[in-house]
Formats: C-alpha cells, sequence, structure tokens
C-alpha cells in the first residue's frame, strides 16, 4: 500500500472520482497545468482533459456559482477555493443558494458540489492564509462540513463527499498537507460521513477534536499518559452531521470533556459541542466542558504559535478538569 | 450547427403572445389584489415587462433551461406551466411543488427546466454559465438563458458571470430587463455608459431592443440563442422596457416617481402595442381578457382550496436524508 501525505490522498481520490464517474469536474483558480497552489489537482488535467480540469477567471464568486450551475445540470462538481480565507466573495453562492436548492426547490433541485478549501495555521501565513472558518458553514443549515485529519480519511471522505447528494465544504488542513504522511490503498474506498473515529482510548478525559488539532490532542494525550492521566482522543471527521453518539458514548465513560480547535472561541464549532455535551450527557460530568482555541482576534502572524492550541494549553485544561 | 425553426415559426407568434401577454397582465394585478385581501405574500408585479418576457421566453426550446429573476412571472406560463401551478406556489400549499417553503415570486418548475428563483439579486446569472457550461461539457444542445434587472447589472457577480461566460464560451444568453427603476433608484443612477455597452468590455455581443415590442423581443433573443446553440458565444441582451407598476407590494413609487414618466411609458404599454400590430378590435380584445380572467379565476379558486403544508414537514428536505438533529429538532414541533 502506498504512503501518501495528505495532499497527495487528496489529489488520488480525485482521480479515483474523475476516472470513475464522467460527471465529476474540478474547476478553481490555478488547479490545471499547475495542479494547485498546494498540488492537490496535480496531473488531472493531463489526465482528464481541460473540459474537466477548469483553470477559470479568479473570482470565487464565479467558482462556486459556476459549480453550483453545473451540479444543477447533473454534473458533479468539486470546485477548489485556493485558502479559505478568501471562500468569502463565495459566501453568498455558499450559504444563500448552494445550502438552500434542495430545501427552496422542494427537491426538484438537489445541489451536490463538493467546495475544496485549505484551512487552518501553522504555516506562518498571517491574517489572510490562516483561518479557521468552519462556523460559518456548520450554521448554514443544507450543508454537510467535513475536516480530515489524516491521509487515509481524507481520500475516504472526499469520495463520500462526492458521491453523496448534498452540498459539502470540504476543510482541508493545510498544516497536514505534507505532515500528514500515512498509508492509502490505491483501491476505491469510502470513509462515511457523520462518523468521528477514536484515536486514542482514554478512561478520564475527552479530547474532542478534529482537523490539525488531533495532532496537538493526540501530543497532550501522551504527556498526560506520562504524568499517569488517561486521556481519550476523539476526531471527530465530520462537523455536520455531527457523531453526537460517539461524543456522548465517551463522555459518559470519562465523564469529563475538552474540545479543541483552532478557531476562535466565541460562537464557535467547538461551542456547540459543549453545549450538546451540556444537554445530553450533564448528569456523566465530574467537570465542566472546556474549550482550548483559538483567541477572539484576528490570525497573528508573529505571535502565531502562542495563538495556536498546544499540547501544553490542552495540558493544563486536562489538569483543571482533573482537579475540579 | 444550424438550428431548424419550431413548427409554425414562420408564422407570427404575436396571436399567441398576446394572449400570454394578457394573462399575465392579468395575473399579475389579481395577485396584487390577493395580497391586499392577505390571501397571499408579498407580490412583485409585471406590469409593463410582458412583452419582453413572453417574447424572449418564445425564443427557448423545451431543452432549454431557464435561470429567472422573480419579475418573470410569464416565464414559466409561456413554457407550459399551468396556471393553477403557479397560484398553488403563491398559495404556498401542499400542492406547491416546493412545499410553500418561498415567496410568491420564487418559482421552481423543473418539468420545464425552470430553476429555482431565490432572492439575492444577480446570484442566478453565474449559475446560469455553470449549468451552460456544464451541457457544453456532456455535449448536449442546451441553451441556458439567464433574466436580471437593470439594478441588478451593477452587481459583481453579473459582471463576473459575463467575464466567465465569455472565456468558457458557455452557451448563455444573459437578459436584462431594463424596466427603468431598481427599487426607487433609475437606470441613469446605475450606471455611466449604457448598460449594453458592458458587453464589448467583456467580449460578449451586445443587443439593444425594444423591450416592449413582444416580435421584435423574440427575433432578438431567437438569434442570440441560435448563436449560443452553434458555439458562437453568449450574448448580453437588454431589452429597454418600463415598470408601470410599484417595483412590489411593500413600495410606493409615487414617493420617488414623476407622473409624467409614468403617463409616457403607458403610452407604449406592451399590450397596447401588440394589440394595435394584431389589429384587435375591442370585442376581440375583450375576449381575449375575459378568457384569462376566468382562467385565473379558476385557478385561483383551486389553490385556495388546498390546505397549507402540516408543522412536521417544517424539518423535511433540507438534506437528502434527516440528521439527527433535525430529528430532535423535529420533535419539538
Ligand atoms: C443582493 C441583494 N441586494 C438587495 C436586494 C433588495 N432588492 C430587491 S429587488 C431590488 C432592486 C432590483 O432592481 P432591478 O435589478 O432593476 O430589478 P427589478 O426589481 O427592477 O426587476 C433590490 C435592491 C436583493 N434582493 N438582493
Ligand atoms: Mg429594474
Amino acid at each position: 500500500m502506498p504512503t501518501l501525505n495528505l495532499v497527495q490522498a487528496i489529489n488520488d481520490a480525485l482521480r479515483t472520482a474523475m476516472h470513475a464517474d464522467d460527471r465529476v469536474v474540478v474547476l478553481g483558480e490555478d488547479v490545471g497545468k499547475f495542479g494547485g497552489v498546494f498540488r492537490a489537482t496535480l496531473g488531472l488535467q493531463e489526465q482528464f482533459g481541460d473540459k474537466r480540469v477548469i483553470d477559470t477567471p479568479l473570482s470565487e464568486a464565479g467558482i462556486v456559482g459556476t459549480a453550483i450551475g453545473m451540479a444543477l445540470y447533473g454534473l458533479r462538481p468539486v470546485p477548489e477555493i485556493q485558502f479559505a480565507d478568501f471562500i468569502y466573495p463565495a459566501f453568498d453562492q455558499i450559504v444563500n443558494e448552494m445550502a438552500k436548492y434542495r430545501y427552496r426547490s422542494g427537491g426538484q433541485y438537489p445541489c451536490p458540489v463538493v467546495v475544496r478549501t485549505p484551512f487552518g495555521g501553522g504555516i506562518k501565513g498571517g491574517h489572510y492564509h490562516s483561518q479557521s472558518n468552519e462556523a460559518y458553514f456548520c450554521h448554514t443549515a443544507g450543508l454537510q462540513v467535513v475536516v480530515p485529519s489524516n491521509p487515509y480519511d481524507a481520500k475516504g471522505l472526499l469520495l463520500s463527499a462526492i458521491r453523496g447528494e448534498d452540498p459539502v465544504v470540504f476543510m482541508e488542513p493545510k498544516r497536514l498537507y505534507r505532515a500528514a504522511k500515512g498509508d492509502v490503498p490505491d483501491q476505491d474506498y469510502t470513509v462515511p460521513i457523520g462518523k468521528a473515529k477514536v484515536l486514542r482510548e482514554g478512561q478520564q478525559v475527552t479530547l474532542v477534536t478534529y482537523g490539525a488539532m488531533t495532532v496537538v490532542a493526540m501530543e497532550a494525550a501522551e504527556q498526560a499518559a506520562a504524568a499517569g492521566i488517561s486521556a481519550e482522543v476523539l476526531d471527530l471527521r465530520t462537523l455536520v452531521p455531527l457523531d453526537l453518539e460517539a461524543i456522548l458514548a465517551s463522555v459518559e465513560k470519562t465523564g469529563r470533556a475538552i474540545v479543541v480547535s483552532e478557531a476562535p472561541r466565541t460562537g464557535s464549532f467547538a461551542a456547540e459541542i459543549a453545549a450538546l455535551i451540556g444537554e445530553h450527557a450533564i448528569l456523566h460530568l465530574e467537570a465542566p466542558v472546556l474549550r482550548v482555541t483559538g483567541f477572539d482576534t484576528p490570525f497573528p502572524y508573529a505571535l502565531e504559535a502562542e495563538y495556536l492550541p498546544d499540547a501544553r494549553r490542552v495540558r493544563e485544561a486536562i489538569d483543571r478538569v482533573l482537579s475540579f | 450547427m444550424s438550428v431548424s425553426p419550431r413548427p409554425g415559426a414562420a408564422l407570427s407568434n404575436l396571436p399567441e403572445m398576446y394572449r400570454e401577454m394578457v394573462l399575465v397582465r392579468e395575473l399579475s394585478s389579481r395577485a396584487v389584489a390577493l395580497q391586499r385581501q392577505g390571501r397571499i405574500g408579498s407580490w412583485l408585479g409585471s406590469e409593463g415587462q410582458e412583452a419582453a418576457m413572453v417574447g424572449s421566453a418564445h425564443a427557448l426550446e423545451p431543452f432549454d433551461w431557464v435561470f429567472a429573476s422573480y419579475r418573470e412571472h410569464a416565464v414559466p406560463l409561456v413554457r407550459g406551466v399551468p396556471v393553477v401551478a403557479l397560484f398553488n406556489h403563491l398559495f404556498a400549499n401542499v400542492d406547491d411543488n416546493a412545499r410553500g417553503r418561498n415567496l410568491p415570486p420564487e418559482y421552481t418548475f423543473r418539468e420545464v427546466n425552470f430553476v429555482s428563483v431565490s432572492a439575492p439579486v444577480g446570484n442566478q446569472a453565474l449559475q446560469a454559465v455553470g449549468a451552460a457550461t456544464a451541457a457544453q461539457i456532456r455535449g448536449d444542445r442546451t441553451v441556458v438563458m439567464t433574466y436580471f434587472g437593470d439594478g441588478t447589472a451593477s452587481q459583481g457577480d453579473v459582471h463576473t458571470a459575463m467575464v466567465f461566460a465569455a472565456q468558457l464560451k458557455a452557451p448563455v444568453v444573459f437578459f436584462c430587463q431594463n424596466n427603468g427603476w431598481a427599487i426607487s433608484v433609475p437606470t441613469a443612477r446605475q450606471s455611466a455608459v449604457p448598460l449594453v455597452e458592458r458587453a464589448a468590455a467583456v467580449g460578449l455581443k451586445g443587443i439593444q431592443v425594444d423591450g416592449n415590442d413582444a416580435q421584435e423581443v423574440l427575433d432578438a433573443t431567437r438569434a442570440a440563442v441560435d448563436r449560443a446553440r452553434s458555439g458562437a458565444g453568449p450574448t448580453f441582451i437588454v431589452a429597454m422596457t418600463y415598470r408601470l407598476g410599484a417595483h412590489s407590494t411593500s413600495d410606493d413609487p409615487s414617493k420617488y416617481r414623476d407622473a409624467a414618466e409614468l403617463a409616457r411609458a403607458e403610452a407604449r404599454d406592451p399590450l397596447r402595442i401588440a394589440r394595435a400590430q394584431l389589429g384587435l378590435s375591442d370585442s376581440e380584445d375583450e375576449a381575449i381578457r375575459a378568457e384569462a380572467r376566468r382562467a385565473i379565476a379558476e385557478a385561483v379558486a383551486q389553490a385556495e382550496r388546498v390546505p397549507r403544508p402540516q408543522a412536521i414537514e417544517l424539518c423535511d428536505g433540507v438534506y437528502a436524508e434527516m440528521p439527527w438533529h433535525l430529528r430532535l429538532e423535529q420533535q419539538e414541533l
């Protein structure tokens, strides 16, 4: 089985999807000859031609709006937004159009677009190459929001997204594009949307996380283990629809939960998870649900390392819930 | 590739178009009355724009696609949607094919490739380019028509749609109904140049037509549709017309519009022009109007008897399958 990094796994998924289904098309900025600024679409235009791998003019609204029309017509478009920080020009098309088509048309026009976009910090990208803006999309009824954390899941989840009937915002943790490596089967396989995965079993506290923060949570859990504390790490993989069952199963066992996410805290998806645990598992809790997140500031450049949650901050939170 | 004309195209379409223009005039004024009586939600009238809507719609084949704005009430009718289906939508009842989820002018009629209308102006233009590109990728002969207003032409999405369409040579026709106003703002405040001049800047063919002359609109649109179908590229049509009524049932144009301007526009009412072209007598005209009113009355009576959706449906159809969180929320209903 080949060992791929996360961006290669995305590339593999796109190739697999395009090979299996000629309705699948890719469009975006620099996705054609160049293969995308992160090389996620490398070689696809060469293999599938410039009718199915389209270098569009430079407009995010244009990319997503066009993709929506393609999906309505019966194709399976997979537009790329070069950085999630630049998705806002397409925001209207995503939240007012893509998300609402099925409902507002009474099911006559489903809109199966998969918007792929790299997101998150850790690459010294400053305000505009680092944002974790998933909460906007999680807040929008009609969208699915998927965040892989490793190459195997990235391929399987992207194939599920492309073959699903609903629009998806597929957010790729760019910090892990090359850092995350793993075995990825050559074959066509899917990982189901809406299913979380336990990355590490533990008994005393649950770290609920996703994307690049899985790495931080795992590091904190290892450090905690060295100090005799048993932490479970749950990788959500999909934010909407959320695998609440998996969260509750873990929290009912451990009695403590910490949500680790690099997005700003206020109005965040971490807040939603904390609320859900409060609503559904209050009698199992030994301590308040804590959030270790980014700060309620714009994304800082020089102080990036301080902004992003790290193992130290997660450990402190673990100590707080255990000593509550 | 040239396209054979639809049967009867050599003859004038005007008699049929006139009947449809009258039908939608009567329909729009009935809808305003229904709104005033509290029987339907807000309405955006199309009085004065019948020739632009009907003439352009006649240029399309049944397999072509339409991405419209909220003011093209005639287009689904011309494409064969029964009047009662429109009223089922206006009354937001359970026979509405979108289950009462939208305001009156926001239709979807998939059976005639009339795509779901939304309110944020201009978004549909980009989607039209996408559908046209998809048709091109598939090798279909489909042409996609998108409608928008003169104010909407200022939206970035419309400009981008034109840039994309020209670049992709998408088989699309941009049809702007320049009705003189965007709510209270006249077209002169939208654009420093006649809108049609924008076409050249992005590489589209641009034509301006008398939007109150149905036959002229039809001929121009047919040429643009044929051009798109033959692979020669997109066209931007600006139909010069006039919004004789209010912007919507929440609007009062007397606050911003000159009575003399309205009087001049009324002299160029498209129904008057078509009627004169056809040489209809008063009694012939009255027969056409009476027939339209009868069809509308029947449709209103039928649609109003149909019940509204049940509360339990509120959470249906957001996703292909209802996720657990909506199942839980549904229990609160
Ligand atoms: C993006 C957006 N901004 C504002 C509005 C509110 N609005 C609805 S119609 C309208 C005027 C549109 O004028 P025009 O494009 O000329 O079309 P018309 O109403 O004349 O048919 C405005 C401002 C809207 N629907 N969408
Ligand atoms: Mg207008």
